[in-house]
């Protein structure tokens, strides 16, 4: 680890005034557990560390007008044990409940697991977010097991936030602010897939700090279901969000959210389409779960999460339905 | 001379108690401290600079910025220009300094140039490999050929299993002085307390009375940690270049996974004949291995059922540009049980016969058959094999299928060479001093009970003390040979010092002194309480004087002391459930039945057999060194995607321990080694039953498991 300069301002305005404009100026800090991995290892080393554990704005998981908001500084275990969101967003629930292990839901936040970096293994040895080396493509000629098989590259890795998807699927607004004032963006939309290893994998810029997350009441039934091998600390091999309005026992309109099969969430109009206008059985969900895979291209390793995919797939449309298996 | 012998069962009021381990408060509160725990006075720390090739040639070193690094005392060369370095995290170079952070700071000043060279880092496909691949050349028993035409069915398949890191949760590493007056104070993370002294004093060209270990506890071994290894020896230097003050070297997580210790693959394809009843007549093999560089790792096979009459055997070692091997708890076994006991399942499977039966009926192959057999009926009878088992993936509609399966085991486990001394003092404190050292396992807790059954006193009279050259050399502790070792010579030392007592004693109790006993906490007269001393009064009569007498544990003459011998079986069924949408294997229970010698602490020995069918989950599921093909370098090498289980994984565990009088007159069995063989066997034979098909490749992860049901695996 490098040395740096560490900041633990009160208010959000603070905090802002800290940042810098290159994302080697300063980091945010929120429960660490991705940041102080990343700094040890040296993937990021920046000359400032800013605490936001202070600032209370950023804090808790409230109801309001539009539906539920949740504060950057939430924990994760804090989304897990929200009645709210229980209520009206298992889908969150069931995300936050896979993540890590209670140590790690205790210290990380919400808007940590967000903007968290992804966990490719060449990218966590230095090798950048498109790794390259002696101009050969690590990711296709070596071991990607673990990697896209959804997207048209260059970027491989996988988001890593179980969040992710479900708040795509549930069309959550997530806000951000800078020195200059504060901007809202799609959940969809904050997640990209960067051309270049100079670019972020989220749409955040360096002088910015993600506030809080709104995820607007909705009447959709929503599921989350995630295939991990291990109970604890391991990582989704795919996971599926899923959103459902129904008409009767019909679904009338379908989100679903692919996790950890691409370098961003990866919405499967092909599987919405598939389960649109059909009352949701294993059958039903299982056609879906194939037509969500069918545009699958994965790389040497990883045919099988394909059909891991379209197993999550199946899974969370009848866990939404109540369907059982 | 004292009768050593064991007391009979029934009279022993110490052993063979299920009695908690003495060190486990210290240890579960974090008082317990570790060698890596350390921070002495004056203490530098030390970094470690490895090198990032899997294959390349030091051109040029120059550590002169380093040096000069603020901080900095030392640098610490041990890949000079000229080296060929063979594997990736090759160590290059150590500093010392008087921060970490400076230390790590310095490591990146030290220029080093490389020649890339080319390297060779998978050995799957042995056809690939060849150039890489010795063999060791045809081994032929009986007639495979007329075997073969004879045989009713035969049965082939290919089996694999990868090299698997011992990850020691506390890494390699040790806190050395090596002050002016040429003494060397080593403070290790050691299986060898004893041991590691001379080959340190060799290393470092000092007598070896001159060199002084000592280590309280060790935070994992598993056959990893015997030697000083180059940053014992670079750490020594180092303190000597700073006048004497200790440096301390730890592997960082990213070293110590890569080359602190690792256990070699195993791969093979393999023939299994038998005739119409089902009695194997033939096995064929050729099989390899990497170990790393410098080659090793042949697993013993045929496993266990090693009489089959007919045999013909080629064993390949693959040279790769990986770090070498080192001993893991049960060297070579678990490899050899799993691809013996896969290919006895698949010649079952194939035949339609019901593999249980199939492991009975051939059991005069074995050098044990009445052992096996008794321990194939127990296990069946406590996994309700009859219940749950069914004929190889006829298990029924919906995505999660159930499966039995069955792996074996042996082991030799008789004691290593072991000195132990019994000091008894005029105010009744007994000492029990030995250079041996617990690796967690109970060692402390046993020689207690030990020591405290021949005294006739509790558990809590006993001091001991472990873990330091001052005290008698002890063995390594690898092998499992601690157990047998350590209770034998302390057995004989608190013996010997006993009887020293009974003649000081003798005349107050007005009888001779092998008239006496020691019972519940009394010197009295054999059989008459009423003539009795307790044990403090009966110390006192030593006035000034301490008894300090030692016990020796002799390999050579142990069997007919009848303390300790070896030679144990075992039998592991499990029994998993798949999901064959996900490819996930779930544990649901495994069932162990091991036999073993005089038990000296149930709940310890049970315990061994956890940790070992844990670790065997993890090896058969989810552990394996991932690397890469391109830049030769291991992928995984944290505790992230080097998987292992947690508490959720592991499902039921049912241990069956044969203590009885018959095995008990056989003396103590180690038993660290033994119970981790056969669950990779079990489990890889269990998903087959499950899913209908072989995983051919262990670990058994949704990857292999869905490529194997796919037809992607080839
Ligand atoms: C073994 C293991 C398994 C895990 N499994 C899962 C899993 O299955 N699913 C999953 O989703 N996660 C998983 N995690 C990741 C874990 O959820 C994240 O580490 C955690 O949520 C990050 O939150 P934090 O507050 O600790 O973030 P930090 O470590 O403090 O920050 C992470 C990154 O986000 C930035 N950042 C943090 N907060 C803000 C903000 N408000 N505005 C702008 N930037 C910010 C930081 O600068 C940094 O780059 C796992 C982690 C481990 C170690
Ligand atoms: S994972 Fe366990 S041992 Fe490691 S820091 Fe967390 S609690 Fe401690």
């Amino acid at each position: 680890m490098q040395p740096f300069e560490y900041a633990s301002p009160k208010t959000l305005k603070e905090a802002l005034a800290l940042l810098g404009g290159g994302w080697s100026d300063a980091a945010v800090l929120a429960g660490g557990t991705d940041l102080i991995s990343l700094m040890k290892d040296e993937v990021m080393s920046p000359k400032r560390v800013v605490n936001i554990k202070e600032i209370a704005e950023l804090k808790g998981i409230s109801k309001t007008a539009a539906g539920i908001r949740i504060g950057a500084l939430a924990t994760v275990d804090e989304v897990l044990s929200n009645p709210l969101i229980r209520a009206s967003f298992p889908a969150l629930t069931e995300a936050a409940r896979g993540v890590a292990s209670p140590q790690i839901r205790n210290m990380g936040t919400f808007g940590g697991d967000l903007c968290q970096r992804p966990r490719c293994w060449y990218f966590r040895a230095g090798f950048g977010l498109i790794p390259r080396h002696e101009g050969k493509d690590l990711v296709a000629e070596g071991d990607n097991r673990y990697h896209a098989i959804f997207g048209n590259g260059p970027a491989r890795f996988v988001s890593a936030s179980s969040f992710g998807p479900a708040l795509v699927a549930l069309g959550a607004k997530i806000k951000l602010a800078s020195p200059s004032g504060t901007r809202e963006v799609d959940a969809e939309k904050f997640f990209l897939a960067p051309s270049s290893s100079d670019v972020r994998e989220v749409d955040l810029k360096p002088n910015e700090i993600l506030t809080e997350v709104i995820v607007p009441a909705t009447a959709a039934k929503n599921a989350t279901y995630e295939v991990r091998q291990k109970d604890a600390l391991d990582w989704p091999l795919a996971t599926a969000s899923v959103a459902l309005t129904m008409k009767g026992s019909t679904v009338a309109s379908a989100r679903v959210v692919l996790g950890h099969v691409a370098p961003t969430p990866w919405v499967s109009a092909e599987a919405a389409k598939a389960i649109e206008g059909k009352a949701v059985t294993a059958e039903t969900a299982e056609a879906a779960g194939k037509a969500a895979v069918a545009a699958a291209r994965p790389l040497s390793m990883n045919a099988y999460k394909v059909q891991i995919a379209a197993a999550a797939v199946k899974r969370a449309l009848m866990a939404a339905a109540g369907v059982k298996a | 001379m004292p009768e050593y012998r064991w007391p009979e069962m029934s009279k022993r009021k110490v052993m063979g108690k299920r009695l908690n381990r003495l060190d486990g408060v210290e240890k579960a509160s974090g008082r317990a401290k570790y060698s890596s725990d350390l921070n002495k006075p004056g203490m530098l720390h030390g970094a470690t600079l490895v090198c990032p090739y899997a294959h390349a040639r030091v051109k040029s070193i120059d550590t002169s910025a380093a040096e000069k690094h603020p901080g900095v005392t030392g640098v610490h060369v041990v890949s000079p220009a000229g080296t060929e370095i063979q594997w990736a995290h090759w160590e290059v170079a150590f500093v010392a300094a008087e921060t970490e952070l400076a230390a790590r700071d310095a490591l990146k000043k030290i220029k080093v140039e490389y020649e890339v060279l080319p390297h060779v880092v998978h050995e799957k496909d042995l056809n690939k490999v060849q150039s890489r691949a010795k063999a060791a050349g045809e081994q032929i028993e009986g007639d495979p050929d007329q075997a073969l035409k004879e045989a009713a069915v035969v049965s082939e398949g290919f089996y694999g299993i990868p090299v698997l890191e011992h990850s020691c949760l506390e890494p390699h590493g040790n806190v050395v002085s090596w002050t002016p007056d040429n003494k060397v104070e080593l403070n290790p993370t050691t299986q060898a307390v004893t041991s590691i002294r001379g080959d340190m004093a060799r290393a470092v060209n000092v007598p070896v009375a001159n060199v002084h270990v000592h280590q309280d506890h060790i935070g994992g071994g598993f056959g990893s940690k015997f030697q000083p290894d180059r940053w014992g020896v670079a750490a020594a230097h180092l303190s000597k270049a700073a006048g004497g003050r200790p440096v301390k070297i730890f592997l960082d997580r990213q070293i110590e996974q890569v080359i602190a210790g690792c256990r070699p693959s195993a791969f093979a394809r393999i023939k299994l004949a038998a005739n119409k009843e089902g009695k194997i007549t033939l096995w064929e093999s050729q099989s390899w291995a990497t170990g790393g560089f410098t080659g090793g790792g042949s697993p013993p096979i045929p496993y266990v059922y090693t009489r089959i009459p007919n045999q013909r055997k080629n064993h390949s070692a693959v040279s790769t540009n990986t770090a070498p091997i080192r001993a893991w708890r049960a060297p070579n076994h678990p490899q050899a049980s799993y691809l013996t006991c896969a290919a006895m399942d698949d010649l079952a499977a194939k035949m339609k016969m019901d593999p249980l039966e199939l492991f009975l009926k051939n059991v005069d192959l074995t050098a044990r058959a009445d052992t096996y057999e008794r321990q194939l009926k127990k296990a069946a009878e406590m996994a309700e094999w009859k219940k749950l088992w069914h004929p190889r993936g006829d298990s029924g509609r919906g995505p999660l299928k159930r499966g039995l399966g069955i792996g074996v085991c042996t082991w030799g486990g008789a004691g290593h060479d072991s000195t132990a001394r019994c000091n008894i003092h005029p105010d009744g404190t007994v000492e029990v001093e030995l250079g041996s050292q617990d690796l967690g396992t109970g060692t402390r807790t046993v020689i207690a009970q030990v020591a405290a059954e021949s005294l006739g006193l509790r558990v809590n009279d006993i001091r001991v003390k472990i873990g330091d050259t001052n005290y008698p050399p002890s063995g390594t502790s690898g092998g499992s040979t601690t157990v047998g070792g350590v209770s034998s010579s302390t057995r004989k030392a608190t013996l010997n010092a006993l009887e020293k007592l009974f003649e000081e004693v003798a005349p107050a109790l007005g009888a001779p002194a092998t008239e006496l006993e020691a019972v519940d906490g009394k010197i009295q007269v054999k059989g008459n309480p009423a003539k009795s001393l307790d044990w403090k009064a009966a110390c006192a009569k030593l006035g000034v004087k301490t008894i300090s007498e030692t016990g020796q544990n002799i390999p050579r003459d142990a069997p007919k002391e009848g303390l300790n011998t070896g030679g144990v079986g075992g039998v592991q069924i499990a029994d998993v459930t798949v999901d064959v949408e996900t490819g996930i294997v779930k544990m649901n229970r495994i069932v162990a039945v091991q036999d073993c010698g005089t038990v000296i602490n149930p709940k310890t020995a049970e315990s061994q057999i956890y940790g070992a069918i844990i670790m065997s989950i993890c090896g058969a599921l989810m552990e394996e060194r991932v690397l890469d093909a391109v830049t030769g370098r291991m992928l995984n090498n944290e505790m992230e995607f080097y998987k292992l289980a947690g508490i959720k994984d592991v499902g039921e565990i049912l241990v069956h321990l044969e203590i009885d009088e018959i095995n008990d007159k056989r003396g103590v069995i180690g038993l660290g080694e033994p119970p981790a063989i056969g669950g990779i066997a079990a489990i890889a034979n269990a998903v087959a039953n499950a899913i209908g098909v072989r995983v051919p490749i262990v670990p058994m992860t949704p990857m292999n498991v869905l490529n194997t049901l796919s037809g992607r695996m080839s």
